[in-house]
């Protein structure tokens, strides 16, 4: 019944070195993928929307919808 | 002086034992002779067992696997995967859980129907209808939310 003397000492240190790499690693991941995946789509989204955007004629739009109050439709 | 409380502790036991020996199973007050072991199961030995126990003061290595088992249960009352084992609890928990929940929605349904009062007008179709148009008309989130999802040269949603 000889077992062998088990760790007893640096075991925090241990779990750090094998844990704090990859949860960096992970959180890079997790960032990157965002960034990639959301945050980049909803810019072009946004860039390719605004390329084609004729403002007047959506102001004339929403104007002749009845919507405003401070401008009614042509022909009231 | 701590040998001699020691021992009249022990004296003690032993008068506490043979009660039991009159009394059956579990009538000892163990909590007395904290932290001395406690006693053991089988408290009545028949003469098969005090047979033995005696066999039990020489070598082990006389001992069969079934004397050392038998020897086991005069001491003990279960194993330890019998003390360790999970009970059919869990069952009765889950149908107690899924009797009360359906119990609740009786008392949902019943309460809909009977204390709540009508719902609002602007749920009306109708009205959403006049919603919506509206929302429209107002171009709400034309980039990427609800506007966007409609063709404003066809009148119709995009596909």
């Amino acid at each position: 019944m000889s077992l062998a003397k088990p760790a007893m000492r640096g075991l925090l240190g241990k779990r750090l070195r094998f844990h704090l790499p990859i949860a960096f690693a992970l959180s890079l991941v997790a960032a990157a993928a965002f960034k990639y995946g959301v945050t980049e789509p909803r810019k072009q989204a946004y860039a390719d929307f605004y390329k084609q955007y004729d403002a007047t004629k959506e102001f004339n739009n929403m104007r002749e919808a009845g919507i405003f109050q401070s401008v009614r439709p042509t022909g009231e | 002086m701590l040998a001699t409380r020691a021992l009249s502790l022990v004296g003690k036991r032993a008068i506490s034992t043979s009660i039991c020996v009159r009394g059956g199973h579990g009538v000892a007050k163990v909590d007395d002779y904290n932290p001395l072991p406690d006693v053991q199961f089988v408290t009545e030995l028949s003469a098969e067992q005090r047979s033995l126990k005696e066999k039990e003061k020489g070598s082990w290595a006389t001992l069969s696997n079934e004397e050392k088992i038998a020897l086991y249960r005069i001491s003990f009352k279960q194993s330890f995967a019998e003390m360790n084992e999970g009970t059919k609890e869990w069952k009765s928990v889950i149908a107690g859980m899924f009797f009360f929940i359906g119990m609740t929605g009786l008392v949902v349904l019943w309460q809909r129907k009977f204390v709540y009062g009508p719902v609002p007008s602007t749920f009306e179709s109708e009205w959403k209808e006049k919603e919506v148009q509206r929302m429209l008309d107002m171009r709400i989130n034309p980039v990427e939310g609800f506007s966007a999802k409609w063709d404003y040269e066809n009148k119709e949603w995009k596909k």
